[in-house]
C-alpha cells in the first residue's frame, strides 16, 4: 500500500529526531493511525512544547458546549502529557474565547496564529464562527481542526488547511439515521428546524433523504433564532403527520418541547429529535416529561449502557462524567455529551498526524496535511472512545456510527445502531487538489 | 483653529497611522486594519448621532447592506473588488433614502425603535433568503476577488500591505469627509438641528432635508466600511446585521466622543484593545469592558476625545 | 385545522404573550417615563430575576419564596445601580444608555461566571393543561396572565392614588418645577428605578417555568419591551398594557399566514409603521 509506504519512510527519516518512545508502535500495524495504546504513563515529555490554540465558546450563545468542549481538551491533553507528549514534546493548551462571534473569531484566529505563534488551531462549533475563520486560517497557512459536524467542511467551501477529523457531520448523521426513521416511525414527516445553516442543513439532506425513501416532508418550519414561543407555530404542523423531526439549538429547546406536550397532550404525532437540541441539558428536567418514549439521535450515548467499553469508561473517568453524562462534581451539570469526545479524538488525530509525518515545526505543515489526507482509519480505543472511524482524505471529514435512544424512565436507552458505511454519501469535494 | 491648520492635524493623524504598519508586529497590524474599517463605520454613526443628534439602533442594516451588497456580487458574479464596494454603497445609500423617508418623521426615542425595527427586520431579510445568503453561515469570498490591477501591478486584497492600506484609504476617506461635515455651512445647520431643531425651522431651514442628508451620508459612509471590511476579511454573514453590531458604533462613537472626528477611531481602538487584552487576562473579559464602560462614562462623560476637548485641547473639531 | 381554530389559537396565544409582555415591560415603562432614561440593564434584571427564582426553587423548593426573594434581591441591586451609576451622570440621556450596557455586560457575565451558560427550568407551581377539543394549552401561562394584570392593576392603583405616585406624576410631567414644590427628586428616582428592578424581576421569575433562566434571556425581552413601551406612549400605564397586547396580538395572528421568519418580518414591519404613522404612540401626549 503505497500510503503506508509513504508515511513510514517519513517517519523513519524523523525517527532519530524523536524522542518519545510510543512511536514506532505508529507505523506497525495495518491502519496509518493512533492505533498505539497509550504507552508507560511515567514516559517523560521533553523539548520545546507543542503549541495548540484553542478556539473556545466561553461566552455567547455557544457557552455551554464551550464549558465542556474545554473540559474534554483539557482531559485528553493531560492524558497526552502523562503518556509522553506529542512526539515526545509536551503539549500546551493556549486558550481564547472567540464570545460565539464570527468577527471575534477571525481575530482570535490571528491572535494565536501570530501572537502566540501556535503550531495548531484547534476548537469551535458554531458554524459561522467557522465559515468566517476558515478563509483566514487558509491565508494564514495554518492548518485548523473543527470540531463542529456542519457540513461545511466536506461541502469543499472551505480550504486545504481546515479539517473535521473528530466528529461527524450533519449530512452523514442524516443519511444514517433517515432510512430507520422512515421504516419505524412513518412516512409523512413535519420538519422544525432553527433559521440557519445548521438547520438548512438538516432540512436539504433529510428532506432528500426521505423522499428517496419514499417519505414525504407534509411540511417545513423554520423558526427564527431568538425566538421564545412556539405555540402559535403549531397549528402549521398538517393534521395527517407521522412523525414529526425536530432540532432546535440554544436555551428556546425546553419551551419548544413543554409547549409541544401542552398542545398535543396525549394526540401526540412520534417524534424524532436530535440530541442538539438538549446537549447540557438534564432530561429529567421539568418540562420534558413529554419527551418520555420519543426518539432522539445521539452521536455517542450520553447514558452509559451495559455495553460500556474500557476505554469510554475511562474517558468518562477522564474527563469527570458520571454514567447519566452529568460532571462527576454537580449531577446538575450536564454535559455536551455527543459533541464533546470529538475534541479528546481531534487531538488524537493531531498526535498521530505529527508523529507519523514527523512533523517539527510549521516549516513541515505540508507533510503534515498530506499525511493527515492519507489516514483512512481510527480504531476504536481510548484515542477514539466513541468508535472506530474513517477517515476521507478528499473530504477532510471523518465518519462513524450513529446512536438512535428512546427516552425510557427520563434517561436515553440506545434502540438502533448505525453502521459507519450507512452515513456514507457520494463525494463533492475535493481538498486534495486544492493548493496548499 | 483655521481650517488649513485643521486640515494639518487630520492629515498628521492619517501619516501617523501609515507610517504605523511598518512598525507593528503581524498581529497588531492586522488588528488596527479591523480597527480603522470599523472606525469607519463609526464615523458613519457618528454623522447621524454626534452632528445631527439622532440616535439610531438600527445601523447594522446599514454596514450590512454594504457587506451583502458587495459580498453577494463578488460570490455570484464575476464582479472585481471596485464593483463589489460601489454595489455595497448604493444599497446603503437608497436603503438610507427608503428608511429616512419612513422614520425621519419621528424623533427621539421612536427614531430609535423605528430604526431597531427596520434593523430586525434587515437580519431578518438575510435569513428569510438564506437559498442566497447561507443565513448565519454565510459566504466565503476568498478565491473569488480577482487581483486588483494598479497599473502594471496586480494586487490581492488579503496580501496584509495592501489590506492595511486599503482599510486606511477607505478610513481616510470616511475622517475627511467628516471633517468636511463638521466645518462646512451644512454641518453647521446639522449641529442647529442637534441643538434646537424647532428654532432651526423657525430660521426658515428645512430641516427634513437637513436630516434626510445627514442620513443618507451616514448610511452611504457605513455601508462604505461594511462593503470593504466584506471584501478585506472576504466574509459575509449575518452576524453584521444583528442588533449587536447597531449597539457597537453607538458604544464606540458615545466612548470616542460624539461630535468629534477623532472620538469614533478613538473609541474603536479603545474597546477592541479592552476586549483584546482582558481576554487574554480573564475568561470573564465583557465583564471588563462594562466596568470600562461604566468608568469611561463616569469620569470622561462626553467621551474621550469630548472631555479632552473640555478640558485641555478646545480646538478640536 | 381550520382557519378559525388557528385564529383562536393566535388569539388566545398573541393575549397571553401580550400579557405577560405588559408586565415585562411595566419596570421599563415607569423608569421611561419619570426619569426620562433608556434603561438597557432592563433585559439584565429580567435576567437577573430569573435566574436568582431558579436559585431559591432549586435550593429551598418553594416557588413563593423565590417570588418574593428575586425580586427584592434585583430591587436591591438596581438601587446600587441608581446610586453609583446613574446619579453621578446626572442621568444624561446619552451616558444612561452607555452606562447601562456596561451594567449589562458586568450583569450578564457575572451570572455567567457564578450559574454558568445553561438554560435551566423550574416546575409550575401550579399546573395544569386546557384541553381543548382541537389543542391543549398550559394553564400556568394563564395564571401567569392573570397575575401579570393583577400587578399592572397595583401599579396603576401606585401611580394613581398615592404620594408617591403623585410624586411621581408631577415629575414626570415638569421635573424643576416638582423639584421647587418639594418633591425629593433624588429619593424618587432611587424608588422608581428600584420599583422598575422590582416589577421586571417578578415578571423573570414568573416566566421561569415557561422559559428558564438563561444568562442571555434578557436581550430578546428587553427589544419587545421597548417596542411595547413606545408604541404604547411613554410613561403611560394604560398605554403600556394596550402596546404589549397589539404586541403579542400581531405577533400571534400574523404567524398563522406566514412562516416564522417571516411572520416575524411582518410583524416588525407592521410596528414601526405603527410608529411612523403615530409617533408619539398610541396613548402618549408626546414624544421625547
Amino acid at each position: 500500500m503505497p500510503v503506508e509506504k509513504l508515511t513510514r519512510r517519513q517517519a523513519l527519516k524523523m525517527a532519530g529526531a524523536l524522542v518519545g518512545a510510543g512511536i514506532a508502535s505508529q507505523f506497525v500495524g495495518q491502519a496509518p493511525a493512533a492505533s498505539s495504546p497509550p504507552v508507560a504513563a511515567a514516559a517523560a515529555t521533553s523539548g520545546k512544547p507543542i503549541k495548540i490554540g484553542f478556539e473556545v465558546h466561553r461566552t455567547g450563545i455557544g457557552a455551554a458546549y464551550g464549558k465542556w468542549y474545554e473540559r474534554t481538551t483539557a482531559a485528553a491533553v493531560r492524558l497526552i502529557n502523562e503518556t509522553g507528549g506529542i512526539a515526545g514534546r509536551p503539549v500546551e493548551i493556549i486558550a481564547e474565547d472567540d464570545g460565539t462571534d464570527p468577527k471575534r473569531g477571525v481575530e482570535v484566529i490571528e491572535k494565536l496564529a501570530q501572537h502566540h505563534k501556535v503550531d495548531f488551531i484547534f476548537g469551535t462549533l458554531f458554524s459561522n464562527v467557522i465559515v468566517a475563520n476558515a478563509p483566514r486560517a487558509g491565508e494564514l497557512k495554518i492548518p485548523y481542526f473543527v470540531v463542529s459536524e456542519g457540513y461545511h467542511v466536506p461541502s469543499g467551501r472551505l480550504n486545504r488547511y481546515v479539517f473535521q477529523p473528530g466528529i461527524t457531520d450533519v449530512r452523514a448523521q442524516v443519511t444514517a439515521v433517515a432510512p430507520w426513521v422512515v421504516k419505524n416511525l412513518g412516512k409523512k414527516i413535519t420538519m422544525i428546524f432553527p433559521d440557519y445553516a445548521f438547520g438548512y442543513d438538516h432540512r436539504d439532506f433529510f428532506g432528500t433523504a426521505a423522499k428517496r425513501l419514499g417519505a414525504a416532508v407534509r411540511a417545513m418550519i423554520p423558526i427564527p433564532p431568538t425566538e421564545t414561543s412556539f405555540t402559535k407555530y403549531f397549528s402549521n404542523i398538517p393534521r395527517d403527520t407521522d412523525v414529526i423531526y425536530h432540532v432546535m439549538v440554544g436555551p428556546g429547546v425546553l419551551t419548544f418541547v413543554k409547549e409541544m406536550g401542552e398542545y398535543f397532550g396525549t394526540r401526540k404525532p412520534k417524534l424524532f429529535g436530535f440530541i442538539d437540541s438538549l446537549e447540557a441539558v438534564d432530561i429529567a428536567s421539568p418540562g420534558l416529561e413529554f419527551l418520555e418514549g420519543t426518539y432522539l439521535w445521539e452521536a455517542f450515548p450520553r447514558y452509559a449502557g451495559s455495553t460500556l467499553t474500557a476505554a469510554e469508561r475511562e474517558y468518562r473517568r477522564r474527563v469527570g462524567v458520571d454514567a447519566n453524562g452529568a460532571s462527576t462534581s454537580d449531577p446538575k451539570d450536564v454535559s455536551a455529551y455527543s459533541h464533546m469526545f470529538g475534541c479528546w479524538e481531534t487531538l488524537f488525530v493531531i498526535k498521530a498526524a505529527v508523529e507519523q509525518s514527523g512533523y517539527a515545526s510549521p516549516k513541515d505543515y505540508r507533510a503534515l496535511i498530506e499525511t493527515l489526507e492519507r489516514m483512512t482509519v481510527f480504531p476504536e480505543g481510548l484515542q477514539h472512545p466513541q468508535g472506530p472511524k474513517r477517515f476521507v482524505g478528499r473530504l477532510h471529514q471523518v465518519f462513524g456510527r450513529q446512536f438512535i435512544s428512546q427516552v425510557q424512565a427520563r434517561k436515553l436507552k440506545v434502540v438502533y445502531t448505525a453502521k459507519i458505511e450507512d452515513s456514507l454519501y457520494p463525494p463533492e469535494a475535493d481538498y486534495t487538489k486544492h493548493p496548499l | 483653529m483655521t481650517g488649513r491648520g485643521m486640515l494639518i492635524v487630520h492629515v498628521a493623524l492619517l501619516a501617523l497611522l501609515w507610517v504605523l504598519q511598518f512598525v507593528l508586529p503581524p498581529f497588531h497590524h492586522g488588528m488596527v486594519a479591523r480597527i480603522l474599517v470599523l472606525a469607519a463605520y463609526a464615523i458613519g454613526y457618528n454623522v447621524l448621532l454626534g452632528y445631527t443628534g439622532l440616535m439610531s439602533l438600527g445601523h447594522a442594516m446599514f454596514f450590512a447592506a454594504g457587506v451583502y451588497g458587495a459580498g453577494l456580487l463578488v460570490y455570484y458574479s464575476a464582479a472585481g473588488a471596485v464593483s463589489g464596494l460601489l454595489a455595497g454603497v448604493l444599497a446603503g445609500l437608497g436603503l438610507a433614502v427608503i428608511l429616512g423617508l419612513l422614520s425621519l418623521r419621528t424623533t427621539g426615542a421612536t427614531f430609535l425603535l423605528v430604526t431597531m425595527m427596520f434593523g430586525q427586520v434587515g437580519y431578518l431579510l438575510t435569513l428569510y433568503f438564506n437559498r442566497i445568503t447561507l443565513g448565519d453561515q454565510g459566504l466565503i469570498l476568498s478565491g473569488r476577488l480577482e487581483p486588483l490591477r494598479v497599473g502594471a501591478i496586480d494586487v490581492t486584497l488579503s496580501n496584509p500591505a495592501v489590506r492595511f492600506n486599503a482599510a486606511l484609504l477607505i478610513f481616510g476617506l470616511c475622517l475627511l469627509l467628516s471633517l468636511w461635515l463638521a466645518r462646512s455651512p451644512v454641518g453647521r445647520v446639522l449641529v442647529a438641528i442637534r441643538e434646537n431643531e424647532e428654532r432651526t425651522r423657525m430660521l426658515g431651514y428645512d430641516t427634513f432635508r437637513y436630516k434626510l442628508f445627514a442620513l443618507v451620508l451616514s448610511g452611504g459612509i457605513c455601508s462604505l466600511s461594511g462593503a470593504a471590511y466584506a471584501l478585506l476579511f472576504a466574509y459575509v454573514g449575518n452576524t453584521f446585521a444583528s442588533i449587536l453590531y447597531s449597539i457597537y458604533p453607538l458604544l464606540w462613537t458615545l466612548l470616542g466622543g460624539a461630535g468629534t472626528t477623532f472620538g469614533p477611531l478613538a473609541g474603536t481602538a479603545l474597546m477592541s484593545y479592552a476586549i483584546d487584552v482582558a481576554s487574554g487576562l480573564t475568561s470573564a473579559y465583557l465583564m471588563v469592558v462594562g466596568l470600562v464602560l461604566v468608568v469611561t462614562i463616569l469620569w470622561f462623560p462626553s467621551g474621550i476625545v469630548g472631555s479632552l476637548r473640555a478640558r485641555r485641547w478646545r480646538w478640536l473639531p | 385545522m381550520s382557519l378559525g381554530v388557528r385564529l383562536f389559537l393566535a388569539l388566545l396565544e398573541g393575549t397571553v404573550t401580550g400579557l405577560v409582555l405588559g408586565l415585562a415591560a411595566l419596570g421599563l415603562s415607569l423608569v421611561f417615563g419619570v426619569m426620562r432614561i433608556v434603561n438597557i440593564a432592563h433585559g439584565a434584571f429580567f435576567m437577573l430575576g430569573a435566574v436568582i427564582a431558579w436559585y431559591v426553587t432549586s435550593t429551598t423548593h418553594s416557588f413563593v419564596l423565590a417570588l418574593v426573594g428575586a425580586p427584592v434581591a434585583v430591587a436591591g441591586v438596581a438601587l446600587a445601580v441608581d446610586r453609583f451609576v446613574l446619579r453621578p451622570v446626572r442621568y444624561a440621556t446619552e451616558a444612561t444608555i452607555v452606562a447601562t450596557i456596561g451594567v449589562l455586560y458586568i450583569l450578564e457575565q457575572l451570572v455567567l461566571s457564578v450559574y454558568g451558560p445553561y438554560a435551566r427550568a423550574v416546575p409550575a407551581p401550579i399546573y395544569f393543561r386546557i384541553d381543548f377539543p382541537w389543542f391543549g394549552y398550559s394553564g400556568y401561562k394563564i395564571v401567569v396572565a392573570a397575575a401579570a394584570m393583577l400587578l399592572l392593576a397595583a401599579t396603576w392603583w401606585l401611580v394613581a392614588r398615592t404620594t408617591l405616585g403623585l410624586y411621581m406624576r408631577a415629575t414626570q410631567q415638569n421635573r424643576e418645577m416638582a423639584e421647587a414644590f418639594g418633591v425629593p427628586v433624588d429619593r424618587l428616582y432611587a424608588c422608581v428605578f428600584a420599583l422598575g428592578g422590582l416589577l421586571t424581576a417578578i415578571a423573570g421569575a414568573l416566566v421561569v417555568p415557561i422559559q428558564q433562566a438563561h444568562y442571555l434571556m434578557g436581550l430578546d425581552m428587553l427589544l419587545l419591551s421597548f417596542m411595547v413601551v413606545i408604541i404604547g406612549g411613554l410613561g403611560s400605564l394604560g398605554g403600556t398594557l394596550v402596546g404589549a397586547l397589539l404586541v403579542g396580538l400581531v405577533d400571534g395572528v400574523v404567524s398563522v399566514f406566514f412562516t416564522p421568519t417571516l411572520a416575524r418580518i411582518v410583524a416588525s414591519v407592521v410596528v414601526a409603521l405603527v410608529l411612523v404613522v403615530r409617533s408619539q404612540g398610541l396613548f402618549g401626549g408626546e414624544a421625547s
